[in-house]
Parts: structure tokens; C-alpha cells; sequence
């Protein structure tokens, strides 16, 4: 038998509501089992040291393991960080466990975790862009891993997985991409850092009810046929491929279930510059088809 | 005496400390403390009353779709329309509901919990040919147990052919409970954080294709809680019979019901539900649900204490960081004065004191084949069996919900949003009680509070210096082993804690750096 190599992955939560961790366990090919048991790729299995939801044990013994983990595999750990990393008053909005009987904020983790990791991957819309709980009026001084790194100078490879949740075939993807092919290259990412793979078009570019849009039949009520733009879809600026990955398995997704999609991957997700029941206002929405040919509004 | 303060908490939701007095090997105090402020309630004010459905999801990425339902609920009544939704949106509310719970309870059992009782590092000696039993084996021989271990060592107490049954059952538990959240979306849209549940129905429509894959995944749920969840429970109960006795709680317990069996009655605490409203004791005599008598309490909670005692709707949170005798973010909700347990346990017990046949009938069984009173279900291991109990209840029914559905139909009525009023949501989410309610000014959120499962679980004193439940569930407590103090674990996990929902309504200014606590 050939040796597996193991790949130490770090999993640290902020400000989070577990969702992204939630949405990854529906992982279906590979299975979470195949994820945390099997070898994710033939010779790579990944050895994941903490996690806030699965981790065997409690206290102490865990916060020694994360710290091990950064000391003895500098430079060779995967950093996964799931919720906002809150910077008011001194991070004191949230902390990982305690060192001297002092609590380490969890903007410390991510600074002293960040820092010597080999690449880091902020998971979810809040660590890649301050989403819900960086809504406004963002009272706890939310940031992003991203604006960290640029207010810390860390230059450790950085990829954003957004999404509220992210599907989770957009995180394995990912981590199956750095064990088989290396990190993305800077031309890999768009400028928001997303992996383009996943994130390369816009929702409105593949959407199962394009076509409504294009005939200008637009559903005026729920349960309806036709284009939700108007009940507030935020398709024509989201860029996933929800469309053609579906959701769960593939059985549903957002704008076939008969709802707007609610612009999740997004930095401008929660607060847009209106109501995710309100039509997109301000924005400049391609208007393609011989429908709309000379009936622009 | 000496302190056992157990930080971080893992394999719950969210961020919880445990801090206990033990003396003489007995936990004579206990605290709970669970931190992590958002500030849901600030951030909703001033935005459409609609996008409420969308953001106090969430709150939680574990009980999503308990908030979701809530939300809707306590829109509805706010917009005028909780007497009008049609069938199929109720029923669709209902199906996602049950789909969701289902699957919430079997990852809280095998996922959350059951690492306490079962020793993953049995499969080491398997010998037999199941390919997951193998790759668990191949995996323990590489030597990389994490993220299983490290862990509190010694009370394993199954043979080994137990565990590793129970372990293949934890492998399969991760398939069936994606699977669950596979029936929610086909209407909910997606999970985590679902979409089409919307005031006035829902946006999605049933469709006969839906109604038979729904049957079918329906049943394959139904028949892993009938051949492994509940037994599996019951093998824990034997093993661990003394469990029996510990971790009994406060004795109280309130549900607000949940299932919409006619949708209507605009008075939620009045309407049919599946399981049924109210609140009930250890004597499990029968008392109606009456929102007026929750009270917030906050002597003992970071908050000022002008703004103590008063109903959720017209609470106030100002904190006061420094406040002499504060030691928790989290307020202390009481109900008639007292402080209420609410999850599982309490469903059952209110659905059995309001004398439905069929809890009592699930329940009776369960206490025959122990030989056991019904004052044995209040304890740890009557939590992990009324939790069992509910999700059997609800798997067993899926089926007949699903052909209630009527293609063609609407699920969806219209509505306008009032310039001024007010709503109520209420339903027993998988974690209990949980309560949503709006002030609606100016068509826009005015003000919107929760008030949520784990808050009246892991309340801290109130101003009589009463303990919240699981505290009380704690005091008491003889713990064996202090470096390893299953006990207290094993009592806090039972209630399936969600910090995440208790601590989003804090709002915050000028916190001193304490302890926090992250799990």
C-alpha cells in the first residue's frame, strides 16, 4: 500500500452561524465520510485538526491542537475560516478559548493562524465580505479575512468561497484543486478573489427562466411562471453557477423554487440598495432579445 | 473545591462556556455563559418587514428552518393574512418543517452527542467486511484520529461489537440527515438558509413529481429512525442506565406547539397543531399557552436592571458590561415567574399532558420496556429519548402530509404590508419554544425581537436567583472523574444547546475583555 500523505486543515469560526459547515456536510461526491475518513484524492487524505461542530473533545486539549497544528506544520496547513472576524474594541465581539486565562480574540487567530498557513480559504459570504453580520449598522466592527490581510500585510495565498452558505461542490472543489493541481493562480480568481470556476458568470446569464426575461414576461405574484426580476431577483448582478449546479443534490435551487435569488455570493449581500423583495434599482441590466427591441422603459 | 471550566464546548452550534463549583466531587454552582454578539435585532430595524424572512435564518445555519417558519408565521400575522394561507402553503411549511426537524435530530444524536457514549477508537479491532467499518479501521491505522480525538478519556463503556455498529450507524446518520435536507429543498428551495418560504404561503408550487419523490424519501427517513435512531437511543439508555438519574433539570417545561393542523385560526396559541401547545410539570397535568405571562429577566445578565422583567415586546436591551453580579450575555427568560425547560423533552411532556394518544402511546412503550415511572424522562437520557420520540412522531406522519398536497392549487395568497401593526410567530422549533415578534412603523421593522430555545435553556439566574435549567440540571451532579468530567458534558449536550440563537439579540457597548468562549 502506498503511503497517504496527510494535509493538516485548520477550521476556526467566527462570527458565524454554522451554516457554511451545515451546507458542506451535504457534500454528496465525495461524501463528508469520504472527506474526513477516506482519502479525498487517491494518496491525500486530510487531517482535519479542528472543527468547532465535530471535534471529539472540549476545552483545553482543543486549543493545543490548533496551536500545534500552526507550530509543527508552518507553512504546510490549509486555514479554512467560516464568520465575520469582528474588530471593534479589540476583536472582543468574539474569541477562541483562552490563553492565560486571558480570552484569544478570534481576530488573533486568524492574524497568527493566516500567517503561517500555506494558503487560506474564508468560507462563506461573512469571512469573504462581512455579509449578514456586516450588514449595516455593523456594530461590532466587522471585516473581512480579506481586509485583514491587506490591514496586516499577510500575504498567504487567500481564496473566497462565498456564498450564505456556499454550495459545498464550490469548497470541495476548491480543496480538491489545491491536492491535485496546486493553488488557483492569481488568473484563476476573479477580482473579488472567487475561483471562476464556480463563480465566473453571472445567475442571470444561465437562469432556467432567462427566457421570461427575454420575452419581457415578468411574474408579477409567487407561485406564478415567468422572470422574477421584478419581485426582486438580484440574478442579473450574482455571479454563481447556481443555475446549472442546482442545490442539494441538484434537486432545487433558489429561482426554480419560485423565489428571487437574494445576491448571497455577493459583497453588496444583505443590504443592496433595497428590499430582497424590490426590484434591482440603480442597475444596469442587460436587455437582450428582440422582445425589448425598442421597448425599453 | 475547585473549578471545572470547560471552554471550549464543541459539537454544539455556537459558543458556550461551562463554569461549575465542584466540591467533594459534587457541582454545588454552575454558570453558563454563551457569547457572540451579531446584533440581529439592531440590524433588522428600518428594513422592509419582509426581508425579516430572509435574514433571521440566519441567526442559525443549524435550525434555519425553525426561524424561517417563525418568521413567516409572525409576517403573516403582522400583514393580517395568518388565518388565510392556503392549504398547500401550509402543508408545504409543515412538510419542510418535519423534513428539517427530522434531519436536525439525527445529526444532534449521532453527530452532537452520541461521541460521548461511543468509542470511534473500537474499530481498530474489526474484523469483519463492511467497507465503511474497514475505512474507519484504515483510518484509525494511519494514525490521524483528529478530528475525533483529542477527546475526555475513560467512560466508553460499549463492547466493542456495539461500537462499531453504532459507528457505521454515525457514517450512515451523515447520509440520511443530508438526505433530509435534500426533501426539505425539493420545496424549500435550498438548505442551509431556504428561499421559498415566504409571508403569505410559499413560492413554491407542489407538483405530482414532487409528491412522489417526497413519499419515497419520506419513508427511507422513516425506516433509519424506526431500524436505527430509536433503537440505537435505547441501547444508550441500557448501557447508560444511570443517566437516568442525572441532569434532571427545572421540572418545568413549555412548548408552543408546532405542525399547523388547520391554518384558520389567527390565533396561533388556539390553532390545531401536531404537537400540541402548552406547559406542563412533573406532574404532567395539562396548562393552556399564554404569551402574556414570558417575562425577561436581567439581574444576573449584563444588561441594566431598570429594563428587568418585562415582555418581549416591550423589552429594552441596554447593556451595562460591568455589572456587578452579571455573568452572562444571555437574559433570563421566565414564564409564569419560573424558569421553563423547552426542547424535545417538553414537547413530549406538554403533547402527553394534553393527553394525545399517540405520544402517550410511543412514550408508555418506552417506559414498559425499561420498566421505569415517567419521572425518568426527566434526565438526560429522557432527552435523547423524547427527542427520538418526537422525530419517529414526525417521520411516521411525512408520508400523509405529503399526499394532503393538491397540485394545481395555490400555495400563496397576496398581501399588503400595513403602515402600522404588529405580529406574533411562534412554533416549538427543534430546539424548543422560539418566538418572533414584529412592530411594523411606517411599513418598515420598527422593532423585532426573538426569543429563542436556548435562551430559556441556558438562562442564567433570574432576579429571585433562581437557575436557569440547565444549570439546575448541572447542581447537583456527581462527577467522577474531574480531568475528565463526562458528566457535565454529556448533561449540556442532552439539551442540544444553539448559542448561536441565544446570544444574537445582545447589543453591545463597551464590554470589558472577559472570557469568551468559542465552540
Amino acid at each position: 500500500m502506498s503511503e497517504v500523505k496527510e494535509i493538516p486543515a485548520v477550521w476556526i469560526g467566527g462570527g458565524t452561524c454554522g451554516g457554511c459547515s451545515v451546507s458542506v456536510l451535504n457534500t454528496v461526491a465525495p461524501s463528508i465520510k469520504n472527506i474526513l475518513i477516506d482519502e479525498v484524492v487517491p494518496g491525500r487524505h486530510i487531517s482535519l485538526k479542528f472543527h468547532m461542530n465535530i471535534s471529539g473533545g472540549s476545552g483545553d486539549p482543543v486549543i493545543r491542537a490548533i496551536e500545534d497544528t500552526g507550530k509543527q506544520h508552518k507553512g504546510g496547513f490549509v486555514l479554512i475560516v467560516e464568520g465575520v472576524v469582528p474588530t471593534a474594541e479589540g476583536g472582543v465581539f468574539c474569541a477562541v478559548g483562552e490563553k492565560d486565562e486571558k480570552p484569544i480574540p478570534f481576530y488573533q487567530w486568524v492574524v497568527d493562524l493566516g500567517k503561517k498557513a500555506m494558503a487560506v480559504i474564508a468560507l462563506g459570504t461573512c469571512s469573504s465580505f462581512g455579509g449578514i453580520p456586516g450588514a449595516r449598522p455593523n456594530l461590532t466592527g466587522v471585516k473581512s479575512v480579506m481586509d485583514i490581510f491587506k490591514a496586516e500585510k499577510i500575504t498567504t495565498p487567500l481564496i473566497n468561497i462565498p456564498g450564505c452558505p456556499p454550495h459545498p461542490d464550490w469548497f470541495v472543489g476548491t480543496v480538491a484543486r489545491i491536492l491535485i493541481a496546486g493553488l488557483p493562480t492569481p488568473e484563476d480568481l476573479d477580482d473579488l478573489l472567487r475561483p471562476k470556476d464556480f463563480y465566473g458568470l453571472l445567475i442571470h446569464e444561465n437562469c432556467q427562466r432567462r427566457s421570461y426575461f427575454d420575452e419581457g414576461k415578468f411574474a408579477k405574484r409567487f407561485g406564478d411562471p415567468g422572470c422574477l426580476y421584478e419581485l426582486g431577483c438580484k440574478g442579473p448582478i450574482t455571479y454563481a453557477d447556481c443555475p446549472i449546479r442546482q442545490w442539494n443534490n441538484g434537486v432545487n435551487w433558489c429561482i426554480k423554487a419560485g423565489m428571487g435569488c437574494q445576491g448571497c455570493t455577493q459583497p453588496e449581500f444583505p443590504d443592496f440598495l433595497g428590499s430582497f423583495y424590490e426590484k434591482l434599482t440603480d442597475v444596469d441590466v442587460p436587455k437582450i432579445g428582440a422582445y425589448w427591441k425598442g421597448r425599453e422603459d | 473545591m475547585g473549578k471545572i471550566i470547560i471552554d471550549p464546548i464543541t459539537r454544539i452550534e455556537g459558543h458556550l462556556k461551562v463554569e461549575t463549583v465542584v466540591d467533594g466531587g459534587v457541582v454545588k454552582e454552575a454558570k453558563c455563559s454563551g457569547m457572540l454578539f451579531r446584533g440581529f435585532e439592531r440590524m433588522l430595524e428600518g428594513r422592509d418587514p419582509r426581508d425579516a424572512q430572509i435574514i433571521t435564518q440566519r441567526i442559525c445555519g443549524v435550525c434555519n428552518h425553525c426561524h424561517t417558519t417563525a418568521a413567516a408565521l409572525n409576517l403573516d400575522s403582522a400583514f393580517g393574512i395568518a388565518g388565510k394561507i392556503p392549504d398547500n402553503g401550509r402543508i408545504m411549511r409543515n412538510l419542510t418543517m418535519g423534513f428539517h426537524q427530522v434531519q436536525d435530530h439525527i445529526l444532534h444524536f449521532y453527530h452532537l452527542a452520541a461521541l460521548d457514549y461511543v468509542d470511534v477508537a473500537k474499530v481498530a479491532t474489526y474484523e469483519g467486511s463492511d467497507r465503511t467499518l474497514n475505512s474507519v479501521k484504515a483510518f484509525i491505522s494511519r494514525g490521524e484520529l483528529a478530528p475525533f480525538v483529542p477527546r475526555y478519556e475513560g467512560d466508553y463503556r460499549f463492547p466493542a461489537d456495539v461500537d462499531q455498529e453504532l459507528v457505521g450507524h454515525y457514517v450512515k446518520a451523515l447520509e440520511m440527515r443530508r438526505k433530509g435536507h435534500e426533501a426539505t429543498a425539493i420545496l424549500a428551495g435550498k438548505l442551509p438558509h431556504a428561499c421559498s418560504v415566504t409571508p403569505g404561503g410559499m413560492t413554491e408550487v407542489p407538483t405530482v413529481d414532487k409528491i412522489a419523490t417526497l413519499l419515497w424519501r419520506a419513508k427511507e427517513l422513516r425506516e433509519f429512525v424506526e431500524d436505527c435512531y430509536v433503537p440505537d437511543v435505547i441501547k444508550v439508555a441500557e448501557t447508560y442506565s444511570d443517566y437516568f438519574e442525572i441532569g434532571k433539570g427545572c421540572g418545568n417545561f413549555l412548548a408552543y406547539g408546532i405542525f399547523d393542523l388547520d391554518g384558520k385560526n389567527p390565533d396561533y396559541t388556539k390553532r390545531d397543531r401536531f404537537f400540541a401547545q402548552g406547559s406542563t410539570t412533573t406532574d404532567l397535568k395539562h396548562q393552556p399557552l399564554d404569551l402574556d405571562q414570558i417575562t425577561e429577566w436581567v439581574k444576573y445578565s449584563w444588561y441594566e436592571d431598570g429594563t428587568t422583567g418585562r415582555h418581549p415586546t416591550d423589552g429594552e436591551t441596554r447593556p451595562q458590561p460591568n455589572k456587578k453580579d452579571g455573568y452572562s450575555w444571555i437574559k433570563a427568560p421566565r414564564y409564569k415567574g419560573g424558569p421553563y425547560e423547552v426542547g424535545p423533552l417538553a414537547r413530549i411532556a406538554v403533547a402527553y399532558a394534553a393527553g394525545d394518544t399517540a405520544v402517550k402511546e410511543m412514550v408508555d412503550s418506552v417506559l414498559g420496556h425499561f420498566k421505569a415511572p415517567p419521572t425518568v424522562l426527566f434526565s438526560v437520557l429522557g432527552r435523547h429519548a423524547a427527542r427520538a420520540l418526537c422525530t419517529l412522531h414526525i417521520a411516521k406522519n411525512l408520508e400523509n402530509w405529503v399526499l394532503e398536497l393538491k397540485p394545481g392549487e395555490p400555495a400563496f395568497c397576496e398581501y399588503t404590508i400595513p403602515d402600522e401593526g404588529a405580529g406574533v410567530g411562534i412554533v416549538d422549533a427543534a430546539r424548543g419554544a422560539l418566538g418572533h415578534w414584529v412592530v411594523i412603523k411606517d411599513k418598515k421593522i420598527g422593532k423585532y425581537q426573538c426569543v429563542v430555545p436556548t435562551t430559556w435553556n441556558a438562562s442564567p439566574m433570574d432576579d429571585k436567583g433562581e437557575h436557569g435549567p440547565i444549570e439546575q440540571a448541572l447542581i447537583g451532579t456527581t462527577v467522577k472523574d474531574e480531568e475528565n468530567p463526562f458528566e457535565i458534558v454529556r448533561i449540556v449536550r442532552s439539551f442540544d444547546p444553539c448559542i448561536a440563537c441565544a446570544v444574537h439579540l445582545l447589543n453591545h457597548k463597551g464590554r470589558e475583555l472577559r472570557r469568551y468562549v468559542i465552540a
